[in-house]
């Protein structure tokens, strides 16, 4: 196993030609097994992700949603944290690629009886699968697991940190509409320093050429956001949709905080949710995005969710496609080591 | 095997013999169907697109058939998808109409082991159950590694098992030709 591993390093640095940043230990640059976050990742990286997963769209049309890609293969979602979307959306993604995909939710665990986090990755492991596919509340558990797992680690999400593909869903969308990111505004609104889908969308935006606003009350702001990618910082919301070509709608996540993070949901709602009113001050043919589960009239007015610029359920679609994309790159780069290259 | 350490061995056929083969297969395909409107062509990604979209001119110019087209991408059925260390990169499919029922064509520019074709006809099942499956390529190069045989064939070439057999479109190369490939002579 250390020796293919190696083997496989060696390969992939070959074709890289030694162009890579240096190496982050953390996001694992280059080793195409792991999708532990987009910190780092190159843009052809992700362009190719996103170019797969257009393709992969075209399956969810065909009579027979179902392709033989990962026969014999087992993916497992491991979540630490409860999600229904995210876990839905990557089960359906195994499953229409012929995976055999097995659901580990936390709360229906040992972790109850006082397992640790990585003993109950330990015993999955245990049961070979290729893919494991990772949801925690606390950040950097993916990478952790990448470090003493030998399966391909895909994170659905950690902590405050990041949610690598919410964002390159998100990335895919706004390719849909427009073809190209570059040179596009992109405003993202909410609690900024709580958001794990505003870490990765800065990385992932940015990185496609987007310019993008952040905007937020300053405790939702984190100091060391412009080291996640270049952005501009906005204290009012109308600042941030000023003629910007899309607007990413964070939900407010109570949950991930024990003290009250603002006075109370009306004025969040009036200082900083989309409405009818400021969602004016946007391109003409701007687009609105939620990454859900959306607080109906906190961040987000119903009538601008449900409206003709929100492609919110594009988000969701696209997410099945993504992840089809995502899980065929790690799930074959597990298998490539264990045959001889043809 | 990389492609670019490829040097042109000796040539098969010009411009002008591709647009004869071409003629011929197109009659083989109307010869061989019994009900022009149940006609399909479905061009296998890559080399097999342009090849469809000429022996669909053919059969509209010459002999008043209107067959649709469709564009079948095999890389998720492949049986070495794992094997090797680039990723695969998958391509558009784009199959507009039902194939049940249908007399379909498929459309390669090089058979050789059959393995490709092997894939096309189980991803060509997944949309549909077709009255009749069709093979017609451009070039059969002989060296088959499955039980897989040609309907309507342009040219059938010998060429060892280390040359590459290419076939050059003016949709997607630089001429029309289809020329025998091999490694440099050391």
């Amino acid at each position: 196993m250390v020796r293919s591993k190696s083997r496989r390093k060696l390969a992939s640095q070959d074709r890289r030609g030694g162009s890579e940043p240096p190496g982050d230990d953390l996001s694992k640059l280059g080793d195409p097994r792991h999708l532990l976050g987009l910190d780092g990742m190159r843009r052809a990286e992700i362009e190719e992700i996103l170019d797969s997963a257009f393709a992969f769209k075209e399956v969810l049309d065909r009579p027979i949603k179902k392709v033989p890609t990962l026969r014999g293969k087992m993916v497992i979602n491991l979540f630490f944290e409860p999600s229904t979307r995210t876990r839905t959306s990557f089960e359906i993604a195994g499953k229409l690629l012929s995976a055999d995909v097995i659901n580990f939710s936390a709360s229906a665990s040992a972790l109850e009886k006082g397992e640790t986090l990585l003993d109950t990755a330990l015993n999955l492991q245990a049961m070979r699968p290729d893919v494991l596919v990772v949801r925690s509340a606390s950040s950097g558990v993916p990478h952790m697991l990448a470090r003493r797992l030998e399966c391909a680690i895909v994170s659905a999400g950690d902590g405050w940190h990041e949610h690598p593909t919410q964002a390159l869903l998100d990335a895919m969308s706004l390719r849909e509409r427009w073809g190209s990111l570059d040179g596009r505004t992109v405003a993202i609104v909410g609690d900024i320093a709580r958001s794990r889908v505003a870490g990765s969308n800065i990385r992932c935006l940015t990185s496609l050429g987007a310019r993008v606003r952040v905007c937020g009350p300053r405790t939702m702001i984190p100091r060391n956001v412009e080291s996640l990618g270049k952005v501009t910082i906005h204290h009012r919301i109308a600042e941030a949709l000023e003629a910007a070509d899309a607007v990413m709608m964070l939900r407010i996540q109570k949950e991930r905080s024990s003290e009250p993070i603002y006075p109370s949901d009306r004025e969040y709602s009036r200082l900083f949710g989309l409405n009818t009113m400021n969602v004016e001050l946007l391109e003409k043919d701007a687009l609105i995005l939620h990454p859900g589960p959306m607080n109906r009239g906190i961040e987000i007015e119903p009538a601008v969710a449900d409206g003709p610029r929100s492609i919110i359920l594009d988000q969701v679609e696209n997410g099945v496609a993504l992840r089809m994309a995502v899980l065929c790159r790690a799930a074959r780069s597990v298998g490539a080591s264990l045959e001889a290259p043809a | 095997m990389r492609h670019d350490e490829l040097v042109e061995r000796r040539r098969l056929l010009e411009e002008e013999e591709i647009h004869a083969r071409i003629d011929q297969m197109a009659a083989g395909i109307a010869k061989r169907c019994p009900d022009p409107e149940a006609l399909v062509l479905v061009g296998i990604r890559t080399g097999g697109v342009p090849l469809a979209e000429r022996l669909q001119r053919r059969l509209a110019s010459r002999l008043d058939v209107h067959p649709p087209i469709g564009i079948l991408d095999i890389t998720l059925y492949r049986d070495d998808f794992f094997r090797g260390l680039e990723q695969p990169q998958v391509g558009p499919t784009n199959i507009g109409f039902p194939l049940g029922d249908r007399f379909v064509v498929l459309v390669d520019d090089v058979l050789f082991t059959g393995r490709t074709v092997r894939a096309a006809i189980d991803a060509l099942m997944d949309f549909g159950r077709p009255r009749r499956v069709l093979l017609a390529v451009l070039v059969d190069r002989g060296g088959r590694e499955l039980p897989i045989a040609a309907d309507v064939v342009g040219q059938r070439v010998e060429a060892s098992n280390d040359e590459t057999v290419e076939v050059r479109l003016v949709e997607t190369a630089e001429e029309d030709a289809v020329v025998v490939m091999g490694e440099r002579a050391r």
